[in-house]
């Protein structure tokens, strides 16, 4: 009756190496993948910038000016630092992508990469340009 | 969860595409430029009256709410495949969206008690 492999009381077990957690040191290209996901936190870190100030303007000049002063101190600047470059990181990386994740058509021709590429950075100059005119002026 | 996902990577994307036009000037300018004296930050007056248009209001909401989702999306991804801790999916899917949303309810706050 028992024609099949004969199993024995213990399961059997698949060869799997153990990964280590530092596994995209080894290859840049997988350490450049890291770094970008790693982009998020300091998106997330300005965020809380910003709602930090959403709270010092709440509360009045004072808190405000305290605000201002705090991004003076040293760990602030090297926060903001950090997190700038990582944001430059997450915006040339995101344009370099757009042509891979949307395909634009014209007269019944694929727009080449390059341009869609390089219209992404051409709004993004018109817009930071923007936002610093409304900023400054006040 | 399954049905959700196409919204979350909508969000993901939309605000992925909103940090990367918006947050590098933004950063640069409060983090550095007016810190550091290379240019002079705007008064409490003169924000308040910016803030007095509602489109500002508006802006604002979007620069923030939007950019947390798409943090959510990626650094929930980053630590299951970074950290290898495939096996907390949930948790760690209700803490990230968790947050985000937190974030946004807080911005609506904010933004709706300033003067």
């Amino acid at each position: 009756m028992n024609v099949g492999p004969h199993y024995t009381l213990y399961h059997p077990r698949w060869y799997r190496r153990r990964v280590s957690v530092w596994w995209w040191l080894q290859k840049r290209s997988y350490t450049g993948f890291v770094l970008r996901e790693l982009t998020s936190v300091f998106v997330a870190f300005f965020a809380v910038v910003y709602l930090w100030q959403l709270r010092a303007l709440a509360q009045g000049p004072d808190a405000y000016a305290q605000f201002l002063a705090r991004l003076k101190t040293p760990l602030f600047l090297t926060l903001d630092t950090v997190a700038f470059l990582f944001v430059l990181f997450h915006a040339i990386t995101w344009f370099n992508l757009t042509p891979k994740a949307m395909v634009v058509r014209a007269r019944g021709k694929r727009v080449p990469d390059w341009v869609i590429i390089g219209s992404n950075y051409a709004a993004w100059l018109v817009v930071s340009a923007a936002v610093a005119v409304v900023l400054l002026r006040g | 969860m399954e049905r959700i996902t196409p919204l979350l990577w909508l969000l993901f994307s939309a605000g992925g595409t909103v940090a990367a036009f918006f947050i590098p000037i933004h950063l640069f300018l409060t983090g550095l430029a007016f810190p550091l004296g290379w240019l002079e930050a705007p008064s409490y007056e003169s924000v308040l009256r910016l803030m007095g248009r509602s489109p500002v209001r508006l802006y604002l909401f979007v620069i923030i709410s939007l950019p947390l989702f798409h943090w959510a999306h990626r650094f929930r991804y980053t630590l299951y495949d970074g950290l290898q801790l495939k096996h907390l999916t949930m948790l760690i899917a209700v803490l990230c969206y968790g947050a985000a949303l937190l974030g946004t309810a807080v911005t609506a706050y904010l933004l709706w008690t300033i003067p």
